[in-house]
């Protein structure tokens, strides 16, 4: 799996020696994350939210149990524990403020992780299944983050549970047996609250599972780079450990600090107000938003008003299809994508349409937060149609006539070749061992 | 062992089966019936339990109910909207040709006979569930003078059909009797 240039781990001592026959973890660990773990040297800093949405899991799953020993799953009293939890447990606002802002900062790590695979092409062979193990893993977050989000039974909690579980009513004929089932009545009520409970403290754990799939697929092909080329010789690579674990623990230190300034600075600001109103089954709230992380696909689901062919097949069950395979063709990605090019660095025209995605996900984005009002439906509209024609028409397309510009010979023919124009002292580096195989730079490697 | 000739061969029926696929078989299923038998319990846990589904009926009385007005009321956990139609807000639904409608009903198939005034149907958007407004006092009827639902701007008719915008259904009329000219049992 790793390249024959890794580092090989050496026991120390007798009883690292003792250990490493027996259960040999810290040989694992420096194979995997340590100076046994050869990186590409050209890592920049959207490569740093791989580790930091580790860091988010880590800390939903901590604040999360022990919030979950003071929390009480049962309607009548679900309100009230919450705001128990923020008045009368010791430090209790900062725990609940670090999970719900918590779930925040871990869907902005995790989009700006998936458009860093989306611009360096990291979606394609050999990364496929690391790929489609990682939509696995924002599928589970999604759901985890709507059930956990149910817990607090407020106002949002109540409407947001009934529309989302609504969704599946909308499948032709066994729809509503199954949304009965899923909300174990009618209409959400204790039930539906039991279970969410109990679903929302498993699936941390069921992800924290994937995780470790998701890295262990990381490990055999190595990470990506931003150049998209293969890793050829040592000269392209620099050990994990000290490099990207110093680089890596400085961005969590950035991290960090941006997070305790939403936490005790701004606690509530990607909040909904009303969902401090107690749950009302009998009155919706005036607008319903779904948390923001959730508003691109909430908008693609209002975009469908008619239905068509011919009224034929309900705008609701349009609306419904539309928004889980915005998310699905994420899945087909990567034989949708069919140029041998990945990184956009190297894909003149794609590169710009890559920025228009992004742009149209925004638009989608802020029309998910508005009321269901022309212009915001309209927008919805168009910016839904383009996202699926980027996947299924564009992507496709491009990969065939774009000419992409010429790819460096190596990765480390790319680096030196950037410090050389922009003056950095490249140069002044000793050689390192891969210099011989990379007669072209005229360079000497680090 | 199906290559280790030496095992099988005095094991074949005649056919040129080997007599041990049956025992194969019969345990696959068998450990199949099984599962299927411990898995169906764990998935029937989350259908409504028996509390739940004890059919509840409530009796409403409409007498304070004036034309123009409606009231909310709780049935099995979700709203019901009972509404004193006025005659215009009648002869408003039944000037709609029913054919140009989503879901085609008349206002007569969606009340009682002689009592086409009283507009009884379930408060819950048959978009994804939200309750509309226009039952309230002062709120939002629509464009169609009926009910509003403010979570995706479905718009209803005085007879609760729907008009514009994602839902796919009219409100739906739940199953009630008039036990007086101003008493109801819904349910
Ligand atoms: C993938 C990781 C997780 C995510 C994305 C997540 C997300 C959320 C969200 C969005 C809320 C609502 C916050 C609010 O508005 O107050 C919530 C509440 C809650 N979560 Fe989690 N959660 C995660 C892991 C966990 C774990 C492992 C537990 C362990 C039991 C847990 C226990 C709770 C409890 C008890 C609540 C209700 C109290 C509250 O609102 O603060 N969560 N979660
Ligand atoms: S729930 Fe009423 S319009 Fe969507």
């Amino acid at each position: 799996m790793s390249f024959p240039w890794a580092k090989h781990y050496e026991p120390q001592g007798a009883f690292m020696k003792y250990v490493d026959s027996r259960l040999p973890i810290p040989r694992l660990v420096y194979d995997s994350l340590g100076g046994g773990y050869p990186v590409p040297k050209n890592l920049n800093y959207f490569y740093n939210f791989g580790v930091l949405a580790g860091v988010a899991l880590v800390v939903q799953i901590i604040t999360g149990i022990v919030l979950g020993m003071h929390y009480a799953a049962n309607t009548t009293i679900a309100f009230d524990s919450v705001e128990h939890i923020m008045r009368d447990v010791n430090g209790g606002w900062m725990l609940r403020y670090m999970h719900a802002t918590g779930a925040s900062f871990f869907f902005v790590v995790v989009y700006i992780h998936i458009f860093r695979g989306l611009f360096y092409g990291s979606y394609k062979p050999p990364r496929e299944v690391l790929w489609l193990l990682g939509l696995v893993i924002f599928l589970l977050m999604m759901a985890t983050a709507f059930m956990g989000y149910v817990l607090v039974w407020g106002q949002m909690s109540f409407w947001g549970a009934t529309v989302i579980t609504n969704l599946f009513s909308a499948i032709p004929l066994v729809g509503e047996a199954i949304h009965t089932w899923l909300l174990g009545g009618f209409a959400p009520d204790n039930a539906t609250l039991n279970r969410f409970f109990s679903l929302h403290y498993l699936l941390p754990f069921i992800i924290l599972g994937v995780v470790i799939l998701h890295v262990w697929a990381l490990h055999i092909p190595g990470s990506n780079n931003p150049t998209g080329i293969d890793v050829k010789s040592k000269a392209d690579t620099v050990p994990f450990h000290p490099y990207y674990t110093a680089k890596d623990f400085f961005g969590l230190c950035v991290y960090l600090t941006l997070f305790s300034v939403v936490v005790f600075f701004l606690p509530n600001m990607l909040g909904e107000a009303d969902n401090y109103i107690p749950a009302n089954p009998l009155s919706t709230p005036a607008h319903i938003v779904p948390e923001w992380y959730f508003w691109p696909f909430y908008a693609i689901l209002r975009a469908f008003t008619v239905d068509f062919p011919f009224g034929l097949v309900p705008a609701k069950l349009w609306g419904v299809l539309a928004m889980f395979s915005a998310i699905l063709l994420l899945f087909f990605l990567p034989w949708l994508d069919t140029s041998p090019v990945r990184s956009n660095s190297y894909r003149p025209l794609n590169r710009q349409l890559f920025w228009i995605f992004v742009v149209d996900v925004i638009i989608l984005g802020i029309c998910g937060g508005k009321p269901p009002e022309e212009p915001w439906l309209r927008l919805s509209q168009i910016a839904s149609a383009y996202y699926f024609a980027h996947f299924l028409i564009i992507t496709p397309l491009v990969s065939r006539i774009e000419k992409p510009l010429p790819l460096p010979n190596s990765i480390s023919e790319a680096v030196l070749k950037r410090h050389t124009n922009t003056g950095a002292p490249a140069a002044l580096q000793p050689a390192g061992a891969g210099l011989a195989e990379f007669p072209a730079s005229g360079q000497p490697a680090e | 062992m199906a290559t280790n000739d030496n095992l099988v061969t005095d094991d074949l029926t005649p056919t040129g089966e080997r007599r041990r696929d049956f025992i194969f078989v019969a345990t696959g299923a068998f450990a199949a019936a099984g599962a299927a038998t411990v898995v169906w319990p764990l998935i029937n846990q989350m259908s409504p339990s028996a509390d739940v589904l004890a059919l509840a009926q409530i009796d409403l009385d409409l007498s304070a109910i004036q034309p123009g007005q409606a009231v909310k009321v709780s049935w099995r956990g979700k709203p019901v909207f009972a509404r004193n139609l006025t005659p215009a807000e009648t002869a408003a639904a039944k000037a709609v040709p029913v054919a140009s409608l989503r879901d085609p009903q008349t206002l007569e198939q969606r009340t009682k006979p002689g009592k086409e005034n009283w507009l009884i149907t379930l408060g819950v958007c048959t978009h994804l569930g939200c309750v509309p407004l226009g039952a309230g006092e002062g709120e939002n009827k629509g464009a169609f003078g009926g009910y509003f639902c403010p979570c995706h701007g479905s718009q209803y008719d005085t007879a609760a059909r729907i008009r514009q915008g994602p839902a796919p259904k009219n409100l739906e009329v739940p199953d009630y009797t008039f036990k007086s000219p101003t008493q109801v049992t819904i349910g």
